[in-house]
């Protein structure tokens, strides 16, 4: 009987641990999770330090690489470490359906202040990225590539192309450099027709590519020599430009635009909080803060508007970088997602 | 009359260990059925379990099982799926079941969610001709074939779809076209690279480990020290060490140039030599340890014997040196490869577009598409030709006769 007490006593230790470990939880301060790197450096300096110091409220850290499949676990699990996280517009849509995120208290943040794709119910937008073409300036002292279809000629301007390992963007891209105009490219792509013809296309240019599944790749792609040009947002050339001195360029022509957004994760234990930060994160000052280290584009009109010169060339609040491009279809890529990734793998390793 | 006074203490002293046995493994049984077991089962469980329509149509989904799926169905059915599809719509469940039939028939979530929009309007009525108003695709039996599959409570869905395969609206196993046909290639490519990998690393770490064993510690233990090392890096920092030391212009081709032992550089990454070469440096520590501590219990004496009775040093090795060290390549080879099947970061680090490996599609279902019953199903197939591959060998190689 002393014995089975012991096990007993083991078990209830156990207990007492889980348990203790989930009033931590209930202690621990405001959670926010970014994408690490760079980007998450930049937030800490623009986002993070100056809302403690501004409010006194403690700020803990995280970071992820997206999927709505982690906060899904979160939220059946009953855990609830997270409070805000920075994420994609898929996820956000999925994740919004299935109930996964706070609904976003729009009259407090203040709705009629952000551009059009920047309002979710689910999230505020966070950035306006782009994905584009990126290449070392000096390796083309001619004139480097002006579009997709020049990014197809190897003829001009010879080298090895970096692509994203999925067939969100890539697909698309080879619509755009086989002539289709970007306002018909989802409407082609839903049909039959229209994705093998994306294929065909990149059948043309697929002993060229070299695939990347990793954003940070692109700097020492190009770096290295590697590849001449690749797919890219324009932030990560223009830090590699500040901090290692090099001449990487872009060119917008036909860029994809997508919103990355702050959500509240459901049951968050710090939901007032959490909704004060998103308002801080999002003010025209703290976007600014932000962009002037990751040139990026901002969601708040007042931040648009009031961007210096310099840093509108960079990003697409400047017009002239708009020209023909296409905002990423979220609820495409949420129907066709499975069926196209299960093809373009089946085509990429034959 | 002594046994009979000694029995009973004898195995009343075996009960009191076999309960403290028990009692003290009960937290460590516990944990793992709470931590490991439980959970792993509960996800498999969805490989073959159906939870979307049942929770989000009831009534539909118990007449869409007594519905026998030949033509069209009657209108009750298609009444009692429009009724369900409205009140889901209503509950806020509805993404769910149109999820679900997209995954079985792309196109399936607008058609659920433009239906539902357009029934709104007159929730009352709804008939066959009505819905086929709001689109064709409800006159067409695959629609409804799809519907009748995910009605549950059980399914075959997603373990055919793991295997590139799918019933089709009579009811028959048929492939998916070869342009999709992905999931058994892949399988088949994540084997072939868990073996290379594993030979490469015996082949590397059988010298070494023997070296470990048999120099004196003083040597032996620094050495030790650079093949745990590794163990406290990441594997991201280890795998994007390869890539500096493989691009094109990197230090190995540099070097091959400038000794003339090529005249061009070397494809060595982004392709399967890349990945060969990663991880096997990744997992060959796993490999060194098992075999050092085999080795480490051998005899040299031993090898000595065998030489002194007249075996060249090759019979010597071979009979008496391999023999006493198979348990250590056993279980080296089971470790590193059972590792290199779930390897996943390596190989879309530094390999192309044809060696992915079966892990990063699961990771696929279950962070981007949410579609967790075709990640189980995957599991399922990968944890089935493991357990496959091993009792094979089992059967193969007679673990008795490799020690004796």
């Amino acid at each position: 009987m002393i014995h089975l007490k012991g096990g007993l006593g083991w078990i209830g230790g156990a207990l007492l641990l889980t348990l203790s470990g989930c009033q931590r939880e209930q202690a621990r301060p405001l959670t926010v999770v970014g994408w690490g790197g760079s980007s998450q450096q930049a937030e800490e300096q623009a986002y993070f330090r100056p809302f403690s110091a501004a409010t006194g409220i403690a700020l803990r850290q995280d970071s992820w690489h997206g999927g709505v499949g982690v906060i899904r676990t979160k939220v059946q699990g009953g855990d609830t470490s997270w409070d805000v996280v920075e994420i994609e517009s898929e996820d956000l849509m999925l994740g919004c359906e299935e109930k996964l995120f706070e609904p976003i208290d729009w009259a407090a943040i203040g709705g009629e202040g952000f551009v059009a794709g920047a309002r979710h119910d689910c999230g505020v937008g966070a950035v306006l990225w782009s994905y584009l073409i990126g290449y070392d300036g000096d390796r083309f002292a001619q004139g480097g590539p002006v579009s997709w279809a020049d990014f197809w000629n190897t003829a001009r301007f010879p080298g090895k192309r970096g692509l994203r390992k999925t067939p969100k963007y890539t697909l698309e891209i080879a619509l755009l450099a086989d002539g289709v105009p970007a306002r018909e490219v989802y409407a082609t792509l839903r049909t039959a027709a229209g994705v093998n013809r994306a294929f065909r296309k990149l059948d043309e240019l697929k002993p060229q590519i070299v695939w990347w599944t990793s954003i940070s790749q692109v700097p020492d792609l190009l770096a290295s020599r590697e590849v001449a040009m690749s797919v890219t947002s324009p932030g990560r050339l223009v830090v590699a430009n500040r901090t290692d001195r090099r001449h990487f360029k872009t060119s917008w022509d036909g860029n994809i635009y997508a919103v990355d957004y702050w959500a509240i994760v459901r049951h968050s234990p710090r939901k007032a909080q959490a909704l004060q930060f998103i308002q801080y994160a999002t003010r025209a000052d703290s976007q600014l803060r932000f962009a002037a280290l990751i040139p990026t584009g901002v969601t708040n009109k007042t931040a648009a508007s009031a961007a210096p010169p310099a840093l509108r060339e960079e990003t697409p609040s400047d017009p002239r970088n708009m020209t023909n491009s296409l905002a990423l279809d979220t609820a495409f890529w949420v129907e066709y997602g499975d069926q196209l990734t299960q093809r373009f793998n089946a085509w990429v390793a034959r | 009359m002594q046994a009979a006074l000694t029995g009973p203490r004898t195995s009343q002293i075996d009960a009191r260990y076999r309960l403290w046995t028990l009692a003290l493994l009960a937290p460590a049984a516990l944990f793992l059925l709470l931590n490991f077991a439980i959970p792993i089962l509960t996800m498999l469980w969805r490989g073959v379990s159906e939870p979307e329509l049942i929770s989000t149509w009831p009534r539909a989904t118990r007449a869409l099982r007594q519905w026998n799926g030949i033509g069209l169905p009657d209108e009750t059915l298609v009444a009692q799926v429009g009724a369900d599809l409205l009140s889901s719509q209503e509950a806020g469940t509805l993404s769910r079941a149109a999820n679900r039939l997209n995954f079985a028939v792309v196109g399936s979530r607008s058609l659920i969610f433009a239906t539902a929009a357009a029934l709104k309007s007159n929730p009352k009525a709804i008939t066959l001709e009505r819905l086929i108003n709001i689109d064709p695709r409800w006159g067409q039996r695959e629609t409804w074939s799809a519907l009748r599959h995910a009605a549950g409570p059980f399914t075959s869905f997603y373990l055919l779809a793991a295997c590139d395969r799918y019933l089709d609206a009579d009811g028959h196993i048929v492939s998916v076209p070869a342009d999709r046909s992905v999931f058994i290639d892949v399988l088949m490519r994540t084997f072939k690279i868990s073996v290379v990998v594993t030979i490469l690393s015996l082949v590397l770490g059988y010298p070494v480990a023997y070296l470990l064993a048999s120099l004196p510690e003083k040597l032996s233990n620094p050495l030790m020290l650079l093949v745990i090392l590794p163990f406290w890096t990441s594997v991201l920092v280890r795998t994007t060490a390869w890539t500096v030391l493989l691009q094109t212009h990197g230090v190995v081709n540099k070097t091959l140039l400038a000794l003339g032992l090529a005249h061009s550089p070397l494809p060595l990454l982004y392709n399967r030599v890349g990945v060969y070469v990663a991880m096997t440096h990744v997992l060959l520590p796993f490999m060194i340890l098992p075999l050092f501590g085999v080795m480490k219990r051998i005899s040299p004496e031993a090898v000595r014997a065998a030489r002194s009775l007249g075996a060249n040093p090759f019979t010597a090795f071979r009979k008496v040196y391999l023999r006493q060290s198979m348990p250590g390549i056993i279980a080296g080879s089971a470790v590193v490869f059972t590792l290199a099947l779930g390897f996943y970061v390596t190989p879309a680090l530094v390999g192309g577009g044809a060696d992915q490996m079966l892990t990063s599609f699961i990771a696929f279902y279950i962070n981007q598409s949410l579609n967790w019953g075709m990640a189980a199903a995957l599991s399922l197939l990968l944890l089935g030709s493991l357990l496959a591959v091993l009792l094979a060998a089992r059967l193969v190689v007679k673990p008795a006769e490799v020690l004796g």
